[in-house]
């Protein structure tokens, strides 16, 4: 059997869930493929595309606060208890924190974001390195096999079928497995667009020279409804905040349309921005790397382009 | 994918400042359809250019580089890129102030105005955050500044595509260069093929990769420049300017700091020489920044660290200022440490514009622009022709050896006469071993170890009572024993090894008409004769000077200097006719040559031959193959030491065998084993023999240096017109000899100057002739025979009067001098009875 | 406060990253070092909380010998001295990283006292495990809060800031404990000269750790296919703004 670890929201699966289970489903082959999901006594969780597996689903007051530890405990009792081949979870940062503390529990190696996987002693897995930059072929020992899924590196199985049952369970956790746990909340004080759920977004790099030069970039997104983001240069400048970096270690996005602007397009970057549909970079290099990931390219001067567009946008909207 | 066009007049590869430079230029100068090609992207392609510090210290040792400089600084100026700052080298030792003196010396030499030696506080108001207290002294040049040099760049290779003469192509790779019958015929590009017979390779520490692509040479290595860059410093936070601080050079720890902006830049020449390979360098896209900004070794800056703390605590000591940038710059580094400029001498047509600093960018780029046009330019650049190297120089090996031992002098103190110690003993005479066993002193020329002096010759110093030099600076380099040697060949009889001599014959039918057109002095003389004479410029300056002899009517031997070897080989080359009715084939390595000179030279070489070596027999000027023993020689009557005697050439294998048979037969006649210390410098000043690259520049005409002869030849060549102009002009400089009246400086030690020294009027005022040029001691040395040292320089005619009272300015001193000659009369033997010495020898 | 902050020495890659002959590794011919963005930012907060709190900083990195220039880059932002388990360079899987980590915290625990919080990267710029803080945290019964963009200390307890949509979450758990942190959790100094000097005198605790068997073992690498697609360029220059808004109204962002 393989298990697929549920992340929810709103009683909804979450997307990268689905995909996880896509995931899952290919690895299992013949083999039945089943979830666990962990809900506050309040939650409840859809399950008609879960199946057709059981549906593992652990009730308890600690979730509500996340307890990732306590997440994982859960986990690892359902593997015990149904002896799971193998448990896969989504490549999300909750996923990547929950399957490992499970790692740590059971001492099993974890092979995270992967792309692929084949079941055999040992097992084949290929993983993402860089941020997606580079792909690792690995062999990975593990009883279970604990995955987790790069995040829009597989299609979501939307093959799912209703559960064939579901198996309600209180777990019995201990205190340690309560100690981290989610204590406050802080809403966000911004009110722009977020970042990486924007469906444009438009990002200034080490071309826009400076804090005031994003004026341009502001422009545009704004006439564009679009988020504005930005390279690690830029934050490393101290030009933006950390908060608006596309990239590796900033926000990964994922809109119809990116427009890098000035951002020559290290991997760091491009790590960053892979989910977006598509990309239209103003660039001045006309062999800048991030034209082997852009679908557009106007080359030139982002100082004399970018104003350009907006004025257009304009005039359109004016007539 | 845009494509390159199908044809050009000239393709110009590399986009920084030394391309696009030479593109404006070349359009300038009225060339059209010009392609300027980069691998990179515009404005900054990636190289050197687009590091670089960009600052311009206007001074340096070497007139032609100043030249160079002072012509960019002026187009930087005009190009309005340039920031005025100033700039201070600094002194932490005794050694290093002297060596500043030295640079005041140049400057006034090359006519670089105003400059000072300032005093530790004088530098703390200039540069306020400075700790003085470590300083004894700096030299201030305040016309120095910063450049943008990308600006410069773009502006330039915009007015050339703006004019219609230039197109440009960035992002486009040269795949290929197609040579054919031995010249450039087309470039391959990643964006098609352009026709072209001109082909300029401006591509810096790429350059090696172009040329081998065209079966060329361009011997220069990438080494890495450490930099840093740290801020923000609190008190450049109210700067205007991006530069407001004059930049200091810390010399004696071979770093220099710089505002910039908000920050201060270091630089260090300080580390260890880390050369890399012109094919390993990163592509574009692999580079982490740029493919010439490597990434930067910690390990091998952390001694600097505290030289930079120590010059400005205030600043570097600063914990709220950090290290914000840092990197392993790649420059270009060659192995005589000038730049690469001319015609490559394997492929006609394919140009070499490489390893320029920012510094010199601009000027190069007319320069060479000049010398594609018009066949020469206004600043000679013999120093800097690509065609100066000799195989071996051109070598991984050979470049790799001399960078590495130069790297750590980049802001050394280097002696006029100083010796590699690298890559030595690749070349030597078949005397060689001989020579040892004198224990020679041995000096490199184009590879080969020439004796400069011999020790053993050691107890003639007291023989003939030869003073020693006392100041440590005048004596390194140098030996008492080369006057003595000079006055021992001068009573008796002198032996030379002349191995270095470069030699080429040229012969077919055509030859005569070749060499014709190639030199200035009549070629058409009898067979057996030997003719000296200059090789002229388009312009009627100088390119060479060299021997000939005619040996059958249609086969000449042209023998010149070893240094200046290649580049005449290169220019009789270029000069053979298209037909191919004459041929020049380089016999330098054939031949050997040994000087034999003196009074007593005839009766040595009497003794060893039955033939007629009489004056009748034998005149002056006369070659002729004489038999010695079982040894053909070929003999050449003619001296560059002003004495009877003969040049004598032998089959290489053979050179020890001669050496030998007058080594023995010279004994009883007091023969003495003389050092190119006699050959190439006491001998000839006395004499008030010129020598190339010395005396003779392209920026001087026959008639300046003194050499014009009562008639021009009828017959057609190089620089003929000019020449014709020259001798009805009156000349705005003469080419003087004076000699110094008092050694003695303020400290009572005697001085000795050792060329390239500026001459004065007494009072101190430079000497400036009508066209601009500095007076300077051109050669500078001993003339034992006369007991005085002796300066030449050229002087405006009215200094230029026998008996004049000047100065030379040495070491921010100034020493009386008086001139002796004007023109080319010898101070020594000034009727030339010895060298025409009939029989028998005058006493 | 005694901290510790783990690091791993990375290349400092450019717009492409080329692979070794063999496959097995980046070519780093040309490259660069440092430690995962991630762990500079740990490294600044470790140095910050000791400015605040007195006590000690420690960094600790599994890498080549050459990874002691990280170890050196990190001091010379203040950290006090560095632990170094030396490797032969080769690849160390996150179990074995995490075991060898271990031991190392308890060897200087029983030398020098507890760490009252060890500071890891959220994942590591190379291999992205996410999952050694976590592993050496459960080795040594210690809370462990991932994904940090907040850290603060008091009474004992650390406060910890997740940033999540719409927000951020906070977690304060009792210390000794183990944080992992994200870029974005503060802006790293840069070294200053007197730091960089005072770094090459403080004192790395060398030692070598066998290396276990791998249980999860890098075959090949390779570069995904896809890159290199050939952008479409609309123009040059402000001229091609009309086609711009031609392209941007096909996807349809535009009315």
């Amino acid at each position: 059997m393989i298990l697929v670890l549920v992340e929810h929201e709103g009683g909804a699966t979450t997307e990268l869930t689905s995909q996880a289970l896509a995931f899952g489903r290919s690895l299992a082959g013949d083999e039945p493929v089943d979830c666990v999901a962990c809900i506050a006594p309040s939650q409840e969780i859809a399950t008609d595309e879960l199946g057709p597996g059981t549906l593992h689903l652990a009730e308890h007051d600690a979730y509500a606060s996340l307890a990732p530890d306590a997440v994982a405990a859960t986990v690892a009792g359902v593997v015990e208890r149904t002896g799971a081949r193998a448990v896969v979870a989504p490549g999300s940062d909750t996923g990547n924190d929950v399957l490992a503390r499970v790692a740590a529990r059971l001492d099993q190696p974890l092979a995270s974001n992967c792309v692929a996987a084949t079941a055999g002693e040992p097992a084949r897995v290929t993983r993402t390195r860089w941020g997606g930059s580079l792909l690792e072929e690995a062999e990975l020992d593990g009883a279970p096999l604990l995955l987790t899924v790069q995040p829009h590196a597989v299609a979501a199985d939307v093959a799912g079928a209703p559960v064939a049952g579901v198996e309600r369970f209180t777990p019995v956790l201990a205190d340690a497995d309560l100690a981290v746990r989610v204590a406050d909340r802080v809403e966000a004080a911004g009110s722009g667009i977020a970042l990486a759920d924007a469906n444009v977004v438009v990002s200034g790099g080490r071309g826009v020279g400076s804090t005031e030069g994003f004026a341009i970039i502001e422009e545009l997104a704004g006439l564009l409804g679009a988020a504005v983001g930005c390279s690690r240069a830029v934050t490393m400048a101290g030009w933006r905040p950390h908060t608006d970096q596309v990239g590796q270690t900033g926000t990964k996005i994922a809109p119809e349309l990116y427009i890098p602007c000035g951002i020559s397009g290290a991997t760091q970057h491009m790590a960053g921005c892979k989910g977006a549909k598509r990309i239209l970079a103003i660039v001045d290099d006309a062999e800048a790397p991030i034209l082997a990931g852009a679908d557009y390219a106007v080359i030139g001067d982002l100082h004399e382009i970018v104003p350009a567009i907006s004025a257009e946008l304009r005039k359109a909207r004016g007539s | 994918m845009s494509t390159v066009p199908r044809d050009a007049r000239a393709v110009v590869i590399g986009c920084g400042i030394v391309g696009n430079s030479l593109a404006y230029h070349l359009a300038r100068e009225g060339w059209r359809d010009l392609v300027l090609i980069d691998k990179g992207p515009l404005p900054n392609p990636g190289g050197s250019t687009g590091h670089a510090s960009n600052f311009i210290f206007l001074v340096d040792h070497s007139k032609e580089m100043t030249q160079l400089t002072l012509e960019s600084t002026r187009q930087y100026e005009e190009l309005g890129v340039f920031t005025e700052c100033g700039g201070i080298e600094v002194a932490r030792t005794e050694e290093r102030l002297e060596e500043l003196r030295r640079r005041m010396a140049s400057a006034k030499a090359w006519g670089v105005e105003p400059v000072s030696l300032v005093t530790p506080a004088e530098i703390k108001e200039l540069v306020p955050y400075i700790d003085e207290s470590i300083l004894l002294g700096g030299f201030h040049t305040p016309g120095v500044g910063v450049v943008d040099s990308l600006r410069a760049g773009t502006l330039m290779r915009e007015w050339a595509v703006e004019s219609g003469a230039l197109q440009v192509s960035a992002n486009t790779e040269v795949t290929g260069i197609d040579v054919e019958g031995g010249r450039v015929r087309r470039v391959h590009t990643s964006r098609g093929t352009v026709e072209a017979e001109t082909v300029v390779i401006a591509c810096g520490v790429w350059s090696p990769v172009l040329a081998r692509m065209a079966g060329a040479f361009v011997p220069l290595t990438p080494a890495v420049h450490q930099m840093i860059d740290v801020g923000p410093v609190p008190r450049f936070e109210q700067s205007s300017k991006a530069i407001e601080y004059p930049i200091v050079r810390d010399m004696d720890v071979f770093m220099y700091e710089r505002q910039d902006g908000t920050s201060l830049e270091i630089g260090s020449y300080a580390h260890r020489t880390i050369l890399h390979d012109p094919e390993e360098i990163p592509s574009i896209e692999e580079a982490a920044s740029s493919p010439t900004e490597l990434p930067f070794t910690q390990a091998d800056f952390d001694p600097q660290m505290q030289d930079a703390l120590d010059l400005m605590p205030e600043i570097v000591g600063d914990e709220s200022v950090g290290v914000k940038y840092a990197i392993n710059g790649l420059i270009s580094l060659t192995p005589d440490g000038m730049p690469l400029l001319g015609e490559t001498p394997e492929v006609k047509g394919l140009w070499s514009a490489a390893a320029v600093w920012v510094k010199e960018g601009p000027g190069v780029g007319k320069s060479l622009a000049e010398w594609m046009v018009h066949g020469e330019s206004h600043i000679d650049l013999h120093s800097s022709d690509i065609s100066r190297f000799h195989a071996h120089q051109q070598t991984r090996a050979h470049v790799r050896a001399r960078t590495t031992e130069a790297f750590p002098k980049t802001y050394g103190i280097i002696h006029p006469a100083e010796q590699w110690a690298s890559d030595r003993n690749l070349r030597l005479s078949p005397m060689h071993a001989r020579h040892e066993a004198l224990g020679a002193v041995f000096y490199e020329a184009a590879g080969w170890e020439r004796p400069q002096w011999f020790e053993s010759n050691a107890p003639l110093v007291e023989q003939y009572g030869v003073e020693a030099r006392e100041a440590e600076w005048d004596a390194r380099w140098w030996s008492p024993i080369v006057n003595a040697e000079h006055l021992a060949m001068r009573d008796n009889a002198g032996l030379f090894d002349l191995s270095a001599f470069a030699i080429f014959d040229v012969q077919g039918a055509g030859a005569l008409d070749a060499l014709q057109r190639s030199v200035l002095a009549q070629v058409d003389v009898a067979v057996g004769r030997v003719i000296y004479t200059p090789v002229l410029s388009p312009g009627g300056g100088f390119r060479s000077d060299l021997t000939i002899m005619r040996l059958a009517e249609d086969r000449f031997r042209v023998v010149t200097g070893g240094a200046h070897g290649m580049a005449d080989r290169k220019l009789f080359s270029d000069n053979l006719p298209a037909d191919g009715s004459a041929s020049l084939v380089d016999v330098t390595t054939a031949w050997t040559t040994i000087g034999l000179w003196g009074p007593r030279a005839r009766d040595i070489l009497g003794s060893v031959t039955s033939d007629d070596v009489s004056h009748d027999g034998f005149p002056f000027a006369a070659c002729r193959t004489l038999e010695l023993g079982s040894q053909l020689v070929l003999a050449s009557r003619i001296s560059y030491v002003g004495d009877l005697g003969w040049e004598l050439y032998v089959p290489i294998e053979q050179g020890a065998r001669l050496w030998d048979v007058l080594w023995e037969a010279g004994q009883p006649h007091g023969l003495t084993a003389c050092g190119i210390g006699v050959y190439g410098t006491t001998g000839r000043l006395e004499k008030c023999y010129r020598a190339y690259g010395a005396e003779l520049e392209s920026e001087y005409t026959v008639v300046e240096a003194g050499m014009a002869r009562p008639t021009v030849k009828e017959q057609d060549f190089v620089g003929k017109d000019a020449h014709l102009r020259h001798r009805d002009e009156e000349p705005a400089a003469l080419l003087c000899t004076l000699t110094i009246d008092d050694h003695t400086s303020a400290s009572g030690v005697k001085r000795y100057p050792l060329g390239r020294e500026p001459i004065t009027l007494p009072d101190g005022s430079p000497l400036t002739d009508a066209k601009g040029r500095r007076s300077y001691a051109t050669s500078a040395g001993a003339a034992p025979s006369v007991g005085k040292h002796v300066l030449m320089a050229y002087l405006p005619p009215e200094q230029a009067v026998v008996g004049e009272r000047l100065a030379v300015e040495y070491m921010c001193e100034r020493y009386p001098v008086t001139v002796e000659v004007v023109g080319a009369t010898p101070l020594f033997d000034p009727e030339n009875a010895r060298i025409r010495a009939a029989d028998p020898v005058p006493a | 406060m005694k901290i510790l902050v783990c690091g791993k020495r990375v290349p400092m890659t450019g717009g492409r990253i080329v692979l070794t002959e063999d496959e097995q590794a980046i070519e780093t011919r040309h490259l660069g070092f440092t430690i995962s963005p991630h762990e500079e930012c740990g490294v600044e907060e470790a140095v910050r909380l000791v400015e605040q709190h007195g006590g000690e900083s420690v960094v600790l990195t599994l890498g080549p010998p050459e990874a002691e220039e990280q170890l050196r880059d990190q001091m010379a932002l203040g950290v006090d001295r560095a632990i170094h388990l030396v490797t032969g360079g080769e690849e160390w899987d996150p179990q074995a990283t995490a075991a060898a980590i271990v031991d190392a915290i308890r060897a200087d625990e029983a030398a020098s006292g507890p760490f009252d919080l060890v500071v890891f990267g959220n994942e590591s710029a190379d291999s992205g495990g996410y999952q050694v803080g976590i592993r050496v945290a459960h080795a040594l019964g210690r809370p462990a809060v991932t994904g940090l963009k907040g850290v603060a200390v008091e009474d004992g307890r650390v406060r910890c800031e997740q940033e999540v949509a719409g927000g951020r979450d906070v977690y304060v758990v009792p210390l000794p404990a183990v944080v992992t942190v994200k870029e974005g959790l503060n802006l790293p100094r840069y070294p200053s000269v007197p730091g960089r000097m005072r770094a090459k005198q403080k004192p790395v605790a060398a030692t070598t750790p066998d290396r276990p068997q791998a249980r999860l073992r890098l075959v090949r690498l390779a570069v995904p296919a896809g890159q290199g697609k050939q952008a479409e360029v609309l123009g040059r220059g402000p001229e091609a703004a009309p086609a711009v808004v031609e392209v941007l109204r096909g996807i349809g962002v535009v009315a």
